[in-house]
């Protein structure tokens, strides 16, 4: 744990135009040169110290380009923890930097411990005697919060699904364990490649899952899928304007996104939307004859958040009403706009179709509003459960990366398992996800192998 | 009692059983002038319980102790009855060599091994005092008055420390198979301060061969190829005596549940901490309740003896229910008890009182080892003997301590997990207790630890000179196969495709090919001749290392990683109250067990990396502290 490379994001979580993801130790260049792609094709381990380079992290395997960026080499021991570093600087944001973040974790750093950059620069000579104390200290302070605020944001199914499958894993090593244990012992069942093979599976899919429909991990990688409806001439188009000019847009034009169907990527409070634009169809056809069919229907229902917008000069028409029909038992915000006009819309019935959820009234016109709009969408996202606060994207990203971690491994066993490798070589990689498991939900009993033999199987002589 | 003095000795041990053999066996070896002091002669290297050595994980053991110079493996090869390969169908890292044992002569062999031992006395004694001045242990006395000094002592007294034999509601002091106890030790290790726990165990009845039907049972044979534990072995005992197998049933479990009442598990009357991997037959049946049979081997316990020990029905029960069930039981429905079985209590050491190298962290100069720190079984009894042994003549003689990591040896993964965790029942070695269990192999124990041995003193020079040849070879055989290129001409597809694999394109490194599951070392020496003269058990060696070494490289990189954190020591003055930062959990563990390194420090239950973060920066601060000032 001391040695290997580390890395964070080192730059406040929020709103900044650049983000630095800082990586120290002895891997730290090899890493950089893995994901890191120079006009020149330089080789960053044969570049000069403390040198500046520009490129774009990629993809290796796909080789698609995650993001462009600054990157600052700076070689051991001339550097804050005396161990190679190197800093990537990103555009800010927390998607993006996310995503830098991920992509570095994937390709062999691990997440830093709170307080671990500056431990390293200690214990490498780099901070003097009088600064020990508080360095301790701040490892202490810094641990506790970290665990009040993983322990805090430690979904309740999320860690029920985590422990059901380290339960399978468990029982699977169990009775592998006893087969190598109590070779003799005739009424348990061999455990077979096949049999890893589909148990292994099983938990390399319920991951998959994980990662993928995972509400954080999925609004981190992706942003929260918002979706903004309504009749034409509501003030839609002005709703996404203002958003996407108040809040700088982070990425725009996804590759693989149809010319009618643009998603924009804005940062709203910290909560990454992104916003799946209805532009082209809002042209040339109404979204509320479309409801009916499949694809726009699709559209909704993928949609992690609605943004209906009225019109307040108007009276509710037949359609709004089958829009909210449409969007029922989903998150969603009414957005009342045009308050600039005279009140034609009866908000008692507003407030019966939107039952619990929030009204807000704008005019995007006179730029009113945005900002009750934006709080809502935040206390919705974070729904007061979430702190905000860097910690909780740095815990969220540790989650992610083990999830990715567990998910390699226990693809490296069915592997092995396809190839016909001895039960118990696949079996160093079925404990491995077990243990990677374990770390997110932070159950490291040791003995419970050992306890799960004994229960599982009746053994000895 | 007149007191007197009888001697002076650099390492004294208590005890001769598997512990006691081994360490005292190993003091001598290394040159100390030792002595042996046992209740009863005619008890060294007893097997109270089993007649077996090895199997998973336990084997490797013995292999391990071969390796570093110990006696078990030799003796069990002369004296076994029968030997099996177990794990051959899974991989490498877990096959695991067991053999039955001839009791009688195993113990014979043992003795005489020791007898002929230089610098080796062996005495006829029952020690019931320490002499400890200081915090040092000076001597001990003996129920005769005598008083013997030393350098160094240690204390492997099994069950016998205020053992106690139970069968039904019978209880009387014994040590096990009705040996006098020892009784006033017990109480000086108390007095002097250690922390004592009350273990169980058990044994099954045995039974006279000639009254068994074995047309009832199952026969189990040896391997019919030849097997040994120690790497000097050359000569094999090819002729085999089997093991027999039968089960019990409905009738057997249904006495047991009428008689419950009556077993003293039941009732209260034990009050020790059995070990789980062990359990009665009651114990099964109550916890297994739907499982209608369980196993029962019946295992011989030598050829000069029609004793067959029956494997499967340890158990406490009064001698008549014994009696019942055995007439249960298919084939033994007629069986002639011979001796019941009992269960039996005695005093262990808590094992977290020791250091790495089994000296006691209270009393400078005495070690303790075997089933004293809590463990239960021959081989895990003697690994500690032979650790112990090592050490304390080590000691003795002004040498370097020795200390097996986690990476060494099965026997490393054991001292450590007793000082460092302790252990709440009589603790067993599993193979999943390692974490490098992929490099602790049975067929590469000479190549971790031979060394070591040789070191030490034990390994003789032309035993090792044989052992760097063979290492040797290895090694050229594994640089020869990376380089030659295999071409895929028709001897080469035909050789595949009788394997059932894919047939080759392009040519292929040896190596390369040799990693295909379905190839096998003598498949790629066909179409490569290797120029070596190779043994079988250097080929064995070429094919796993090739095979699995990805594997293998991957368990040595984390290897690596523990090999800097246990480099990372802690000064043995070190306050854990001083620092400010550490859980208190965390510090009073950390003060009880005392880790030498950082890397055992983090395996201490209750201690989280926070704790060993801070510690690292506290003990630099420290070194800073030092230079600077």
């Amino acid at each position: 744990m001391e040695f290997d490379t580390i890395t964070a994001i080192s730059t406040p979580m929020g709103e900044g135009a650049i983000a630095i993801v800082r990586l120290s130790g002895s891997e730290a260049i090899s890493i950089a040169d893995q994901i890191f792609r120079s006009p020149g094709n330089k080789n960053l381990s044969s570049q000069v110290s403390h040198t500046i380079h520009y490129g774009h992290l990629i993809e290796p395997e796909s080789g698609e380009v995650v993001e462009e960026v600054m990157l600052s080499l700076m070689k051991g021991p001339k550097t804050f923890t005396r161990e190679d570093v190197v800093e990537i600087n990103c555009h800010g944001g927390i998607i993006t930097v996310n995503r830098v973040l991920q992509l570095v974790l994937r390709h062999g750093a691990r997440l830093a411990e709170p307080g671990e950059f500056t431990k390293r620069a200690f214990l490498n000579g780099r901070i003097d005697l009088s600064q020990a104390e508080a360095v301790m200290d701040l490892i202490r302070a810094k641990t506790d919060r970290a665990m009040n605020v993983a322990l805090g944001q430690m979904d309740g199914k999320l860690s029920r699904l985590i422990a059901s499958l380290r339960q399978a894993l468990l029982e699977t090593l169990a009775q592998v364990e006893v087969n190598i244990d109590y070779p003799e012992y005739d009424d348990v069942e061999e455990m077979t490649l096949p049999m890893i093979i589909e148990k292994s599976s099983w938990v390399k899919q319920e991951i998959e899952g994980l990662l993928r429909t995972s509400s954080q991990g999925k609004i981190l990688r992706e942003g929260l899928s918002t979706v903004i409806i309504g009749r034409p001439n509501v003030g839609k188009s002005s709703l996404l304007n203002s958003l996407v000019q108040e809040n700088k847009a982070i990425v725009t034009d996804v590759a693989g996104t149809t010319r009618d169907i643009i998603e924009e990527y804005v940062n709203v409070r910290g909560v990454p939307l992104k916003l799946v634009d209805t532009a082209g169809i809002r042209e040339t056809e109404d979204i509320v004859e479309r409801i009916g069919v499949e694809r726009s229907r699709q559209v909704l229902k993928q949609a992690d958040l609605i943004l209906l917008v009225l019109n307040h000069s108007d009276e509710l028409t037949p359609e709004d009403v089958r829009l909210f029909e449409a969007i029922e038992g989903m998150d969603f915000i009414v957005v009342i706009n045009k308050t600039d006009l005279e009140k034609k819309i009866d908000s008692q019935h507003v407030e019966e179709l939107a039952g619990n959820r929030k009204i807000v009234t704008t005019s995007l016109l006179q730029e009113e509003g945005v900002d009750q709009l934006e709080e809502a969408i935040a206390s919705l996202f974070f729904e007061g459960s979430l702190e905000s606060g860097d910690l909780t994207y740095v815990s969220n990203a540790r989650h992610i990366a083990l999830l990715h971690q567990a998910k390699q491994t226990i693809e490296d066993a069915i592997d092995a398992a396809h190839a016909a490798v001895p039960i118990d070589m696949i079996q160093i990689d079925v404990t491995r996800t077990w243990e990677i498991l374990g770390e997110i939900t932070g159950d490291t009993v040791e003995e419970s192998l050992i306890d799960q033999l004994f229960s599982q199987f009746c053994l000895g002589k | 009692m007149q007191k007197f003095e009888a001697g002076s000795f650099d390492v004294i041990v208590i005890g001769a059983g598997h512990a006691g053999s081994e360490a005292a066996l190993a003091a001598a070896g290394m040159g100390a002038k030792t002595l042996v002091l046992t209740i009863n002669l005619d008890m060294i290297a007893f097997m109270p319980c089993n007649p077996s050595i090895g199997g998973p994980a336990k084997g490797i053991v013995v292999r391990e102790i071969d390796a570093l110079g110990g006696a078990m493996g030799k003796v069990i090869d002369k004296t076994h009855i029968q030997m099996r390969m177990l794990n051959t169908g899974k991989g490498p890292a877990v096959r695991a060599l067991r053999a039955q044992a001839d009791k009688v002569l195993y113990q014979a062999e043992m003795k005489r091994l020791m007898e002929e031992q230089e610098n080796l006395s062996i005495h006829q004694a029952m020690v019931e005092e320490l002499i400890i001045e200081d915090n040092e242990i000076k001597g001990v006395i003996t129920q005769v008055g005598a008083i013997y000094r030393a350098k160094t002592v240690i204390v492997t007294t099994g069950t016998f420390l205020r053992g106690e034999i139970i069968i039904g509601d019978l209880k009387y002091s014994s040590g096990p198979n009705n040996q006098q106890p020892s009784l006033k030790l017990a109480d000086n290790l108390r007095e002097i301060g250690f922390d004592l726990v009350r273990f169980k165990t058990g044994t099954p009845p045995r039974v006279n061969s000639k009254t068994i039907d074995y047309s009832k049972t199952e026969i189990q044979p040896g391997d019919d190829v030849p097997r040994a534990f120690s790497y000097e072995t050359t000569e094999y005992i090819m002729d085999q005596m089997p093991c027999w197998l039968t089960y019990t049933n409905e009738r057997t479990h249904q006495i047991i549940d009428e008689n419950l009442h009556l077993s003293p598990m039941y009732s209260g009357m034990i009050k020790g901490t059995g070990p789980r991997y062990c359990p009665s037959i009651e114990d099964k049946v109550v916890r297994f309740n739907d499982k209608p049979r369980h196993q029962i081997f019946l295992e011989p316990e030598g050829r000069n003896t029609r004793e067959v020990y029956v494997q499967g029905l340890s158990t406490s029960l009064p001698e008549h229910v014994q009696r019942k069930l055995l007439e249960s039981i298919p084939g033994l429905e007629k069986a002639e008890m011979m001796r019941a079985g009992y269960a039996i209590e005695y005093d262990a050491m808590v094992p977290t009182q020791l250091w790495p190298t089994l000296e006691t962290k209270k009393i400078r100069n005495l070690y303790t080892a075997g089933q004293i720190n809590g463990t239960s079984g021959y081989e895990e009894a003697a690994g500690q003997g032979l650790m112990a042994g090592m050490n304390a003549a080590a000691r003795a003689l002004n040498k370097e301590e020795i200390i097996l990591s986690r990476s060494d040896a099965y026997i490393g993964v054991l001292i450590d997990d007793l000082v460092t965790k302790g252990t709440n029942e009589p603790y067993r070695l599993l193979t999943s207790r390692a974490e490098y269990r992929l490099l602790l192999r049975h067929d590469n124990a000479d190549l971790r630890l031979t060394k070591i041995g040789f070191d030490a003193g034990l390994i003789s020079e032309e035993r090792y000179e044989r052992f760097e040849a063979k290492k040797k070879l290895i090694e050229e055989e594994i640089v020869r196969l990376r380089k030659t290129i295999i071409k895929p001409n028709e001897e080469t597809q035909e050789i595949i495709r009788s394997k059932g694999g894919t047939e080759l394109k392009d040519g292929i490194k040896g190596q390369d090919l040799l990693k295909r599951p379905e190839m096998t070392y003598d498949d790629i020496a066909k179409l490569s001749p290797t120029p070596l003269d190779l043994t079988d058990e250097m080929k064995d060696q070429i094919e796993i290392q090739i095979k699995y070494e990805g594997y293998i490289e991957k368990a040595l990189q984390q290897v690596e990683k523990l090999k800097k954190m246990e480099d990372k020591k802690i000064p043995d003055l070190i306050d854990y109250d001083a620092i400010s930062g550490i859980a208190t959990e965390a510090k009073q563990k950390m003060k009880e067990v005392r880790p030498l390194s950082i890397a055992q420090a983090s395996r201490i239950s209750g201690v989280n990396p926070a704790d060993i973060s801070i510690l690292l920066v506290y003990i630099e601060q420290g070194r800073i502290a030092k230079i600077s000032g």
